[in-house]
Parts: C-alpha cells; sequence; structure tokens
C-alpha cells in the first residue's frame, strides 16, 4: 500500500471513527501482525455500522482487510497473501439483548469471553465455549477461530449452540442469518458458516448463543492406566454406556508430566508417572454425581486401572481450565513449539494414536498428546533447545503424517507453529473439504477478496 | 412434457419408473401444505448416476427441476412450482451402512426416519430427529427441510444429526462434502446444505449421527384450568433451568377432538395440558420429574399424571402426534401455521393468539412445541365461505407477524418453501436478501432447481398461502 493511498484512507477511516481510533505507526501495526505480515493501518470501529463503512472502503481501494479481537488466534492459518487493513473489533462491545427466561443471548462481536461468562453466571447459566485463550479472546474471535472446547462431549462445538449472527459482507452490507430463538429453519444457515471460517467470508458483528443453565455440581473423576490401549479401551466402554458426561479426555503421560504440575492446585491429580490418564467430567446434583461416581469406579476396576480418584467441584473447575486452555498452552511451552490437531472416527483413533506416538519417538522432538471427545487428538511436538533442525524435522513429521491418509481416516491441521517455518509447512496439506464448493461460498460472500485470502483452506 | 424428453427420461430410467399421465401426476401436486403445484413429469431415479443424468438432460432444455421425498411437507417445498420434472426418491431408500462403533448411519434420501431407528434399535441406538410423519417422511426430506419435532427440545434439529452429504449440484455433477467425521476442516458447508430447501443441490445420500437410547424415560401429563396455567408453567420450568427431552402443550378444546380420535385418557374437560418427558439416568430422571411436578403445582395443575408404562406413553404420544389429524374432522378445511417465539413471552404469545382468533370469529387450535416455544396454531375455517377465508388469511398473517415481532422467527421447523416466501421480508433486510441471491447463484446460477422457494417472488402476503382446498387435515410435526 503506497504511503499516498495510506494517509488517504486512514483519513477517510479517521472521519468515521475519529483519530485517536486509527493508527498507522509501526510499533502498533506490529501488534496486529498476522504471521509476520503487518498491515498498513489499524482501526477500531465503535459498532457495525462503522465497521461497515470501513469495509466499504476496503472494497473501493480493493484493500485486503483482516478483522480480530483480541489477536489469540490470529496464527491459526497460513499467512495472509495481502493485508493492508486490520479492523480491530474489540471496542464493538456488550450484550445486545439478554432473556433469561428464554435462555438466549445476544452479544456483540468484541465482547470477551470472560465478560461474557460473568453475565450469564449471574443468572446461574453458562454458554459451553470453554476454548483457548478464554481471559483474553473475545466472541467473536473465538466463532471466527473455531477452536473446540472440554465441554463437546455433551454440548457439541459453537455450530450446536449458535443460533444466529449479524455481520458485515465483503460488499460492506450488513446481513444476518439465523435470530434469537432456540428453534428457526428460516433462511440460509450462514451462520454455521462463519465458525472456524478464520474471518475469511464476513467481519462478525454479533453472535446470538442458546444459553445453559448451570448445574448444581461439576465433578470429575480421573483413572490411570499403563498404556495408551488400556486408557482408550475405557474411554470407550464410557461413552459406549448409559453415562452422558461433558467431559471425556485422555492425557499422555507427557501430557500429564507439563500440564498437572507439582506446584498446581492440581498436582495431586498426577496419579502416576509413566501412566495414561483419562478425565471424565459430569455435571448434575449429588445423587447423579453420586451414580456417576459408582459406575466409574466399577468401569475403572474392570478396566484394570492403576489408580482412581474422584474429583469434587473446585478442583475439577482448575483441571477445566487446564484442560481449555490445553491447545493454547501447548503451543506457548517453547518457541518452537508444533501444535497439531486431528479429527478422527471413535473407531480410528487408537491405530492413529500409535501412528503417531511411533513417528514423534523416531524424531528428536518430544511430544505430547490431549484426546478430546474419542474423536479430536491435539499433539504438541517440542523441538529441543537449539536444535536448527527442528523445521526440518516439524515437515518430515508433517509429511509422514500425510502417509497415513490412505489407511485410515483422519483429517488434520497445523494449529500453532512458528510462523516462519509455513513456506516449507503447508497448515492445511491433510484437509479434505470441498475446495470448488468452498470457492462459490468465498465469492458470494466476498466477491472482491476483500478479506485477506491465503490463510484458510484452499488459499481462501 | 414433450414426447421426446419423455422418451429420453424412460430410457434413462426405464419406462416403469417415469410417470406422466394426468391421473399419476395428479398424486404429486400436493404435499402436506395447502398449496398446489403439478409437475410434468415425475421420475424415480434408483441411484445418483441417474439422478445427475436426469439434471443433465433437465439443464440442456431448461426445465425446472424439484426433488421430492414423501411429500409429507407443510410448506411446499416439494411442489413443483416451476412445473418441469420432478425427481421422487422413493426408490433410493436402501440403508447402505450401519457403524455402530463410530455411530453413523450412511442412508439414501428415500429412507423413511422411522426406518432408520427401527435398523438400529435393537442395538440401543436411534436417529433423534422425530417430526409427526417420522413413519412415512424421509431423510433426505429431512435434511432439505432440516426438520424438528419434539424431542429435538434436548437433542437438536436434523442439522445437528448429519455430518456428511453427497450432493448432485444443478448442473448434474456430483460432489460430497462433510463425511463421517464430526467437524471436518473448511466451511461448514453441510450446515449451509441442510435446511436450503432444495434450493441449492440435491440430497442423494445422507451420513446421518445415531444416538444411544436413554437408560430411562418418563412422560407426564399435566391438567390445567386455563391455557395461562399451562404456558407459565413452561416459563417457569426453562427459568427454573429444568431441561425435559419434551414438552408439548394441547388447549382443551383440541384435547376433546383427540380423546375422541385416539382414546387416549386425556381429559375432556381441563383448559389445557402439558405432555412433558424427561431421559437419561435413573436418577435424574427421578430428580428431573420431581422438579417438573412441584413446578405444575405450583401453576395450579390439576393433576400430574405419569405414564404407568411404555403402552400408556406410547398412546400419550399418539395422541400428541395424530392430533393435527383429529382436528381435520372439525372443520371443513384448517390451516397450521409454524412459528417461533421466545419461550419468556410464552403466556402473552397464546393470549394474543387466542385473541386474535376471537376478534375474527375463528376457531383456533393450539398443539406445539411449548418448550422450544414454536408454536402451531391451527385455523379452522370453511372454505365455501368467502367471508371465513378471507378472516383465516388475515388471522395467520397477525399471528405470524405478531410471533416476529416479538423477537420470534416464520419457522421453526417446516421451511419457507412456498408458503412463507413472501413474509421473509417480515425478517430479512435488502441486505440479507442480496447475499442470499449470490449464494444461490453460486450453486444454483440457472435457478431451474426448486423455483420459487424460500425467496420471495412479489405476489400478496397469505394471497398464494391459504386457498380454496378441499378438507384437508396437514400432519405437522
Amino acid at each position: 500500500m503506497s504511503s499516498a493511498l495510506t494517509s488517504s484512507v486512514a483519513s477517510r477511516f479517521e472521519n468515521i471513527v475519529g483519530n485517536e481510533f486509527v493508527r498507522t505507526e509501526r510499533e502498533a501495526l506490529e501488534r496486529y501482525g498476522v504471521d509476520c505480515v503487518v498491515p498498513a493501518v489499524a482501526v477500531q470501529p465503535l459498532n457495525a455500522e462503522q465497521a461497515a463503512e470501513i469495509v466499504k472502503i476496503a472494497v473501493q481501494e480493493k484493500l485486503s482487510l483482516i478483522a480480530s479481537g483480541a489477536r489469540t488466534s490470529l496464527g491459526i492459518g497460513m499467512p495472509p497473501s495481502r493485508y493492508d487493513v486490520a479492523l480491530d473489533m474489540t471496542r464493538v462491545r456488550g450484550v445486545a439483548h439478554y432473556d433469561p427466561g428464554d435462555l438466549t443471548i445476544s452479544v456483540n462481536a468484541g465482547t470477551p469471553l470472560a465478560e461474557l461468562a460473568k453475565i450469564l453466571a449471574e443468572k446461574n447459566q453458562f454458554l459451553p465455549l470453554a476454548t483457548p485463550f478464554f481471559g483474553t479472546a473475545t466472541v467473536g474471535g473465538a466463532i471466527a477461530a473455531g477452536l473446540d472446547s472440554p465441554l463437546r462431549h455433551f454440548y457439541g462445538t459453537a455450530r450446536d449452540f449458535m443460533i444466529g449472527a449479524e455481520f458485515v459482507d465483503g460488499t460492506g452490507a450488513q446481513a444476518k442469518s439465523g435470530g434469537r430463538v432456540v428453534k428457526n429453519v428460516t433462511g440460509y444457515d450462514f451462520h454455521k458458516l462463519l465458525n472456524g471460517s478464520l474471518g475469511t467470508l464476513a467481519v462478525i458483528t454479533r453472535v446470538n448463543f442458546r444459553t445453559f443453565p448451570l448445574q448444581p455440581s461439576r465433578r470429575g473423576f480421573l483413572a490411570s492406566f499403563a498404556d495408551e490401549t488400556g486408557a482408550l479401551g475405557f474411554a470407550k466402554q464410557i461413552a459406549e454406556s448409559p453415562l452422558t458426561p461433558a467431559v471425556l479426555e485422555v492425557l499422555s503421560p507427557e501430557f500429564a508430566e507439563l500440564f498437572l504440575e507439582e506446584k498446581s492446585p492440581v498436582a495431586s491429580l498426577r496419579l502416576d508417572v509413566e501412566a495414561w490418564t483419562v478425565c471424565v467430567g459430569f455435571e448434575a446434583n449429588a445423587e447423579v454425581c453420586e451414580r456417576y461416581r459408582r459406575d466409574l469406579s466399577r468401569l475403572a476396576r474392570t478396566a484394570a486401572a492403576r489408580d482412581a480418584i474422584a474429583v469434587h467441584d473446585s478442583q475439577f473447575s482448575s483441571l477445566l481450565e487446564i484442560l481449555r486452555e490445553a491447545p493454547a498452552a501447548m503451543s506457548q511451552l517453547a518457541a518452537q513449539s508444533v501444535v497439531l490437531r486431528f479429527v478422527t472416527l471413535p473407531g480410528k483413533l487408537p491405530d492413529l494414536v500409535r501412528a503417531l506416538q511411533s513417528f514423534a519417538s523416531s524424531s528428536w522432538m518430544s511430544s505430547a498428546i490431549l484426546i478430546r471427545s474419542g474423536s479430536i487428538v491435539y499433539l504438541v511436538l517440542l523441538p529441543r533447545d537449539g536444535d536448527e533442525t527442528a523445521d526440518k524435522q516439524a515437515v518430515y513429521f508433517w509429511k509422514s503424517v500425510g502417509s497415513l491418509r490412505g489407511q485410515m481416516e483422519f483429517q488434520a491441521s497445523i494449529l500453532f507453529c512458528p510462523s516462519d517455518w509455513k513456506a516449507e509447512l503447508d497448515v492445511w496439506a491433510h484437509a479434505d473439504g470441498t475446495i470448488d464448493l468452498g470457492q462459490r461460498v468465498k465469492k458470494a460472500f466476498d466477491p472482491n477478496g476483500t478479506f485477506a485470502r491465503g490463510r484458510f483452506v484452499g488459499d481462501m | 412434457m414433450n414426447a421426446a424428453i419423455t422418451s429420453e427420461l424412460q430410457s434413462l430410467v426405464g419406462p416403469r419408473n417415469v410417470l406422466s399421465s394426468p391421473e399419476d401426476l395428479a398424486m404429486y401436486e400436493y404435499d402436506g401444505s395447502v398449496d398446489r403445484a403439478r409437475p410434468e413429469i415425475v421420475v424415480f431415479p434408483s441411484n445418483t448416476t441417474e439422478v445427475s443424468q436426469i439434471v443433465k438432460l433437465a439443464v440442456k432444455h431448461d426445465i425446472p427441476i424439484v426433488g421430492r421425498g414423501a411429500g409429507t411437507g407443510l410448506s411446499g417445498g416439494a411442489l413443483a412450482r416451476g412445473g418441469g420434472i420432478m425427481i421422487a426418491f422413493g426408490r433410493m431408500n436402501r440403508i447402505l451402512e450401519i457403524d455402530l462403533e463410530n455411530r453413523r448411519a450412511v442412508v439414501q434420501p428415500g429412507v423413511v426416519n422411522f426406518d432408520l431407528t427401527r435398523a438400529v434399535e435393537p442395538d440401543g441406538f436411534y436417529f433423534a430427529p422425530d417430526p409427526s410423519s417420522q413413519k412415512s417422511c424421509t431423510i433426505g426430506g429431512n435434511v432439505s427441510e432440516n426438520s424438528g419435532g419434539p424431542h429435538t427440545l434436548a437433542y437438536g434439529v436434523t442439522t445437528n444429526h448429519v455430518t456428511g452429504l453427497e450432493l448432485v449440484l444443478p448442473d448434474g455433477e456430483i460432489k460430497r462434502i462433510g463425511g463421517k467425521l464430526g467437524d471436518a476442516l473448511g466451511y461448514d458447508l453441510c450446515g449451509l446444505l441442510v435446511g436450503s430447501e432444495g434450493t441449492l443441490a440435491l440430497v442423494t445420500e445422507i451420513t446421518a449421527r445415531l444416538s444411544r437410547k436413554p437408560e430411562a424415560v418418563k412422560t407426564l401429563l399435566a391438567i390445567y384450568e386455563t391455557v395461562d396455567d399451562a404456558t407459565e408453567t413452561v416459563t417457569e420450568m426453562t427459568a427454573r433451568a429444568i431441561t425435559p427431552a419434551a414438552c408439548e402443550m394441547m388447549d382443551g378444546w383440541t384435547l376433546c377432538a383427540v380423546e375422541d380420535y385416539v382414546h387416549a385418557g386425556f381429559p375432556r374437560d381441563c383448559g389445557a395440558i402439558l405432555l412433558i418427558e424427561v431421559e437419561g439416568l435413573v436418577e435424574a430422571v427421578a430428580s428431573q420429574s420431581a422438579g417438573i411436578a412441584e413446578v405444575c403445582k405450583a401453576h395450579n395443575a390439576r393433576e400430574v399424571r405419569t405414564a404407568k408404562d411404555d403402552k400408556e406413553r406410547e398412546l400419550l404420544w399418539k395422541g400428541r402426534k395424530t392430533a393435527f389429524g383429529a382436528l381435520g374432522r372439525l372443520a371443513p378445511s384448517n390451516y397450521v401455521l409454524d412459528a417461533v417465539i421466545p419461550r419468556s413471552k410464552l403466556p402473552q404469545a397464546l393470549r394474543r393468539v387466542l385473541q386474535i382468533g376471537e376478534e375474527c370469529a375463528l376457531k383456533i387450535g393450539n398443539i406445539f412445541h411449548a418448550g422450544d416455544g414454536n408454536l402451531h396454531p391451527l385455523v379452522l375455517f370453511d372454505p365455501r365461505d368467502r367471508s371465513q377465508f378471507e378472516k383465516a388469511v388475515r388471522a395467520s398473517e397477525e399471528i405470524v407477524r405478531y410471533c416476529v415481532e416479538i423477537g420470534g422467527a416464520l419457522t421453526g421447523e417446516h421451511g419457507v418453501g412456498m408458503e412463507k416466501s413472501e413474509l421473509m421480508t417480515l425478517m430479512f433486510s435488502d441486505a440479507d436478501f442480496a447475499l442470499m441471491r449470490r449464494v444461490h447463484q453460486q450453486f444454483n446460477p440457472t435457478g431451474l432447481l426448486n423455483p420459487g422457494k424460500v425467496f420471495p417472488i412479489g405476489k400478496g402476503c397469505g394471497e398464494t398461502r391459504i386457498r380454496t382446498s378441499p378438507i384437508h387435515s396437514p400432519v405437522p410435526s
């Protein structure tokens, strides 16, 4: 973007949002960088109308724009092929409409998740959107990033409880889909497309959710096993029982070592060094919680667990936070952490996990695994400090993953890795996606390609 | 349909699988709604390749196409509004794969909803979406309309239970989106296609989620003197965070008609009943039903009965699911509405519905999914009486407008179809339509696939909806 164009666009933005909300100095702009690509101007609208005006200018000037919230997950995906304008949505915040009696809420995109949680808790409700970076991430950012939550085992993902959205499309028009009621089949479900789209289709300005009542108790149960076969077998038995836990995760020994630290409130939950841990969470009244504890103890005995313990409310909250933050925390373990995410079928899980372990052990990197809800695998690769071949090892690992694709059903993506490795590491290499139909959707939403291209599956 | 095209279609699928005589076509001009539109020819393909070939032929000759399952829809989604070729999926009715380990089934679009449940029931599984027409409607139709049912309160509508689709695009190209994996990478195309009412592609295969049957089920019948007490109960249950699997309401007047029809033991002298079902672990069911009974009593329920066995439970549900049929016997014609309101506004909305009925001097029955605020007011009228007919049109439109005004939606589960295409402007702006049209254009650029649905085509509100049809009893979910 030429400096003349930058200053003319910045001044047009200033007319919309005021001088103090447009930034063009390098230092400020670097904070908006996406994979080291830095925009020429950053602008903070106050509301959806201003956001729409800004997008219209970007369209007119053929600029490339990326909307962001707290900028916690902007590293997901590939680097943008071009990036001129950072649209900072953090001022577009607050609750637009809350009907606790209907269990529905409509919230502006820049509202932090944690703030939303507080508002809901006052009415004894919550949103099962317990996604990473919870303390800072915004609602719109969480939807665009599409990260999942440990509560997905029972509550599903945002797609299951997002009932509508308002957004600015790639023509600068304010549009919407869905509504504020829990059941609605009026019109196309565009809000589903926004989930996990990395902002490549529209700027999310408001999201409507169905909310859920907080249950009297949220407790847990942990059991440890000598190997992954035992742990996965136990998790499978739970999934096949009448129990419907909210959380069902399996932790590798390395994960437990890294995250259930000695001094933390959950240190006592580290059952057994070298063991795989199954972590079950359930929410109900005391009587039903007791039934869970009883059944799980019995199942654990039958499955020859090494050890098992019941986890009470407050301790379970700490554990849930660790599981919620895991993908983010994995990425922060080292400067060169690589976090991979796999989606598979319960029946293919043991083979996939064994194959990944064998790839990891034949590299010089250490690794840790978290398995979510019998179908999602998070794996972090940790190169040794100062290992100059780390990037090559990661590329080799990623290629090995590709070699598995003919043998078992899964999709994989690299969630986080050092930005400069992405030249050699296509994070979407093992995603299927029906690219051409996706491109049709992109063309309809963003006909001029205003929302930065190159970041999403299929170069969108 | 000209003879050359008919013969081409016959050679594609075999002469026995093509219907073109006026008597045969008359059978396909209806669905469960009040609209009518006659196709020029009905074709029954037996596989995806044939579907694709039919579509290519239609495109070549510029002929509209519409897909059809069992024709039980309630918004005219499967009617041939533009004439042309109807692709009926009745012969594509095979369950292709049942994968219990991964809780998935792969089915052809013509598989009847309940047949899938029947196939997996012995192993303790079921397909969760349960429209009232589940014993005849097809899964392909459910996918097109994003169908619901009583138990969607707890388990969600069709879109929550579909992970993959095979599509034939309006140019004949065959595509797959999603698969058995729960959240595949890339845009959520299944989320877009499910509920797109057959306007973006024809669905030729569905990968569906299977759900595990709960350990325990309890069905409660709460009987009230007034409609207000029943609706207040629902509002308070929601506020108190009691989450039953289903919560249905019937008013006392409609209940008498239902009881005459099914003899389920419903009272004949009450203002309203709630039919509430709780599911889950034995202990959870016990505590939930105790909580529900307490709220019912606090709102003056005269009696709270629990179905003593499966037989009684099934009878109560039969009463609910056949209620619209029963009401069809009370007037020469009726019109069933489908709109959603916030559950906190249920009492005021029901009062307004009844008031509108009184203002128009029409009987309006109320049998609906109270737990998720999905109203189904049923307007009874005699189409031979012009003034009654006009009042019915006015009342229906006023109710829908009111529901949207108080924060609700045009349709909760029946779809927009032909029925509500003109009312779409109540909810959507020009910018919303512009985007919908661009998406439509990308998938269905010729507009030959299912024309005249979802988008307003400029006819007056209500005008095309209720017509002087013969006695007619739609069966909504």
